[in-house]
């Protein structure tokens, strides 16, 4: 299994690839395509990171030591980031999680994203996967 | 009206998002600001920039002098009696939370509030928050699917325990221009008081306080090509007397001893503290530039930018337009089937189109038509026909990328 690292430069060497946002854009709509989907029942508010704008479900287990996540969402882009952090985030260990830095989301052109302005954005997204990790944590220790 | 002039005033229209150049649409959240409204404040800060009404020296003076100047600019643009009733406040949700605070202690339990569907949730929440304390009882005005609201049933709420309707001059979801003229003379006939938010009415279109008979009507600045952080609240000398001051402090008093205070005369008695000095003199500066256009000739070409953005956004399939109201100022609000307004908001940003998405914090105008948001675009008289074109034009782009 590969890092977090591995992932996140895998991620990168994909995006680069591209010369323009449409370009971008379109390859993070089709990596929505492949986001493994969430339980519909699991669609509640309780497993919603919820903002103004669009809705997200994330939905994590453990298997083994590991953190696999699932989730969905309402809107196509928000569908392909979070696809894109279920790639680098799912399959890891807790404290791989927790230590993961979040350059790449910089290097593959979304940097608007991370903007607070965006509600629902990034940092809301890896702050709940993050939390996954914490509570996990507790759970494997 | 020349547009190519007026744009030159705007500096801000000459940037480029994206490496596209600005087309801004969402006027409805904030309109922008001309060089004649930034040099106002740049000469404040620049040559006179004091405390006012208490210094004796010259610079308090001037910009005492201003700032009042300020204030009747503001009461003849809305035709109201005396410069004390325009009280100057940090926008249209401070004005409003001015009145229902002061409010609190004018009302019992089983008092009735009347509210509207069609309302921001800055018109919803402070009365919310007045019913919890005071145990009034809110009532809503009901719309139908046009976002035109229903009169027969807003007279049905009408009683004589019915003290306060607020409802807005405007819909900032729909663009819908209320009968506020109507539902004014309604609630007074049962002796209720009116509060009309005119924050996205006040830059479209005339109003006329004393025509209209309101007793309250606010509206913020940064909405009327001024900055932001300054508005106002117009109420009638009558209304203004009768309701307490909501805030304490400097400014506001005629006399302050340990035992009791007293408190100034109109206006001074809603403008605690060092106010937003600069902001009241730009805000009467932005109100100069409105009227050296026009807001006769402002709402005829808005209009026909309205009616030409309805028509082109109309031939694009799958495409619904929310707020079908015969009366409407310059805003559109839609959706494409089976696409998110969030996802068309952020294709078009790329594209350099500003266009707001989401609720526009109007959440229940959303869950009538069970909708999570809608896109919004909204002009103002520096738009132009060729922007409504390069809209429709990425719009197009945005669906075929998103279907």
């Amino acid at each position: 299994m590969e890092t977090i690292q591995e992932a996140q430069y895998e991620i990168v060497e994909e995006f680069s690839m591209f010369d323009d946002w449409e370009e971008r854009y379109e390859y993070m709509i089709e990596l929505g395509k492949s986001l493994p989907l969430i339980e519909p029942y699991y669609k509640t508010d309780d497993y919603i990171i919820k903002g103004c704008q669009s809705k997200v479900w994330v939905h994590a287990d453990l298997e083994g030591d590991k953190l696999v996540f699932t989730a969905d969402s309402d809107a196509i882009i928000t569908k392909g980031i979070i696809a894109i952090l279920i790639r680098v985030f799912s399959h890891q260990h807790p404290d791989a999680i927790l230590d993961a830095g979040i350059d790449f989301i910089d290097k593959i052109g979304l940097k608007e994203h991370l903007s607070p302005n965006r509600a629902n954005g990034l940092l809301s997204m890896i702050k709940q996967l993050k939390m996954y990790a914490i509570a996990f944590k507790t759970q494997l220790n | 009206m020349d547009v190519q002039k007026i744009r030159k005033d705007f500096p801000i229209l000459e940037r480029e998002v994206n490496g596209k150049l600005l087309v801004y649409l969402d006027n409805a959240a904030t309109s922008q600001t001309p060089v004649q409204v930034i040099d106002t404040i740049a000469d404040y800060y620049k040559n006179y920039n004091a405390n006012i009404h208490r210094g004796v020296h010259a610079l308090s003076q001037e910009a005492t002098d201003a700032y009042e100047g300020a204030r009747q600019k503001i009461q003849k643009h809305f035709n109201a009696a005396y410069p004390h009733e325009i009280i100057f406040s940090s926008g249209t949700t401070h004005s409003i939370n001015i009145v229902s605070n002061g409010y609190a202690e004018l009302l019992t339990k089983g008092d009735e509030l009347i509210v509207s569907a069609l309302e921001h949730h800055s018109n919803i929440v402070p009365w919310q928050m007045l019913c919890e304390k005071t145990g009034a009882v809110l009532k809503v005005i009901p719309m139908n699917e046009d976002g035109v609201l229903l009169i027969s049933e807003y007279e049905k709420l009408l009683s004589d325990k019915t003290r306060l309707v607020f409802v807005n001059h405007v819909s900032n979801a729909l663009g819908t221009i209320n009968p506020i003229a109507q539902i004014i003379r309604m609630a007074h006939a049962v002796g209720a008081e009116v509060l009309i938010d005119g924050a996205q009415a006040s830059p479209h279109i005339k109003v006329d306080v004393q025509a209209l008979d309101v007793d309250y009507y606010v509206t913020s600045a940064h909405k009327l090509y001024g900055p932001t952080g300054i508005g106002m609240l117009y109420g009638k000398t009558s209304s203004l007397k009768r309701l307490p001051p909501d805030q304490g402090g400097g400014e506001m008093i005629a006399e302050v001893t340990f035992e009791k205070t007293t408190y100034a005369d109109l206006p001074h008695k809603f403008e605690a503290g060092t106010p937003n000095i600069a902001g009241g003199i730009a805000f009467g500066a932005a109100l100069d530039y409105i009227n050296s256009i026009g807001i006769e000739q402002i709402t005829a070409y808005e209009d026909e930018l309205l009616n030409y953005a309805t028509n082109a956004l109309q031939k694009i399939p799958q495409l619904k337009v929310y707020g079908t109201a015969p009366k409407k100022t310059a805003v559109i609000s839609f959706n494409v089937k089976g696409i998110h307004p969030y996802d068309i908001g952020s294709i078009l940003d790329k594209l350099g189109i500003a266009v707001r998405t989401g609720h526009h914090c109007a959440q229940p105008i959303m869950d009538y038509y069970q909708i999570p948001g809608t896109v919004r675009a909204s002009f103002s008289f520096y738009n132009t026909f060729e922007e409504i074109d390069s809209m429709v034009e990425a719009l197009k782009k945005a669906i075929q990328m998103l279907q």
